[in-house]
């Protein structure tokens, strides 16, 4: 069957067996974006995230069927290296990965975050940012996070006086 | 003094006989007294299957009084430091539908079903007696300001409500275990209880 999705601003349309597919093999395997990692497969660690119509889900217990007419965002639709996302560059600032592999989840759950909560408190982060990282790299995150939220806000600043 | 223990045997004798005529209903009101007694027993059994199932971990887990979901037959609390947030749908970035969409999840063993969420914090059940999470049902101060027929429509209607017989499989594949009662049963339960007056019986 063929579903139809906006993946990272492009309309996509994927010829699928199995419309129960997780939407994490179709972006990973169909789509070849390889940035949304494959974790735990029972949405408990979180390294799938990504966004599907501007809220994180956790993409490994998510079936593409729900994702037909939907705006998806992987880690690559974030940003990029030229024009990075204040989460991205946040993290490139803390330099907060160390093996990097759970991060693109955790990078996607902040950005989810930010965008209902622009400035969140250490209390927002603990009840938000639930993912795995079994690098323990958390204390670093959330400075990072924090960073985010400035550097989201500098934005929405600059870009505001531009108009 | 040994006439004692007689006498105040033959006094209750004859006081509870007095009480025991007293209260012998006539021929022509007997049988209505006995249609009464066959009611109240049905609708005490309707009353019992219908808390079979509400009492069950599969409704259970969802109605906590700690704002915090449950999960399992052991009913532990869920996992990651979910709760109930503002809107009974946990937090802003990290809700119910982060994890849980409409359906179960047969690979990651997620369950869902439409418009997952916890219960209203007016409808917390855990740790109640059955007599309480009743008057808590009939009251619409704490259920939804639901009348009785709502109620009814909810309780054998509602897709989250039913999800209980239809529960998938956990993160290891093993299917949950689902309530004691039959979902037939239980709607004709709840239909019948209902019909009957709702009658709590420890009232």
């Amino acid at each position: 069957m063929e579903i139809s999705l906006t993946v990272n601003g492009v309309l996509k349309t994927v010829d699928i067996a199995d419309e129960n597919t997780p939407l994490l093999w179709v972006v990973r395997d169909t789509l070849d974006l390889k940035g949304t990692k494959f974790g735990c497969g029972k949405a408990a660690c979180g390294a799938c995230t990504l966004h599907v119509d501007g809220e994180a889900v956790r993409s490994c217990s998510y079936p593409v069927k729900f994702a037909e007419g939907k705006k998806v965002t992987t880690i690559e639709g974030l940003g990029d290296r030229e024009n990075p996302h204040p989460v991205q560059q946040a993290w490139v600032e803390e330099i907060v990965p160390q093996c990097g592999y759970c991060q693109p989840g955790f990078m996607m759950a902040t950005a989810a975050l930010l965008n209902k909560v622009p400035k969140p408190t250490d209390e927002d982060i603990d009840k938000n940012i639930i993912n795995v990282c079994r690098c323990g790299t958390y204390y670093r995150m959330r400075k990072a996070i924090h960073k985010a939220a400035e550097l989201q806000a500098e934005k929405v600043i600059s870009e505001s006086k531009e108009l | 003094m040994k006439l004692k223990p007689f006498y105040t045997f033959v006094s209750l004798f004859v006081v509870g006989a007095i009480l025991v005529f007293a209260n012998t209903p006539k021929i022509s009101g007997y049988s209505h007294v006995e249609n009464e007694v066959v009611n109240e027993t049905k609708s005490d059994d309707s009353y019992n299957k219908m808390m079979d199932v509400l009492t069950h971990q599969r409704c259970m887990n969802c109605h906590p009084s700690d704002h915090i979901p449950k999960q399992g037959d052991e009913s532990h609390p869920h996992y990651f430091g979910m709760a109930r947030g503002e809107d009974d749908h946990g937090f802003e970035a990290t809700s119910c539908n982060t994890c849980h969409q409409s359906e179960n999840n047969l690979n990651s063993g997620v369950p869902g079903a439409p418009h997952w969420a916890l219960a209203p914090a007016s409808m917390a059940w855990e740790g109640l007696t059955r007599a309480q999470i009743a008057e808590r049902l009939l009251d619409k101060n704490t259920n939804g300001n639901r009348s009785h027929q709502e109620l009814i429509k909810h309780m054998t209607e509602d897709d989250l409500v039913l999800w209980a017989w239809e529960p998938g499989v956990d993160a290891d594949g093993e299917p949950r275990t689902i309530p004691p009662v039959s979902k037939e049963e239980f709607k004709k339960a709840v239909e019948n209880w209902f019909a009957d007056g709702a009658v709590i019986p420890s009232k």
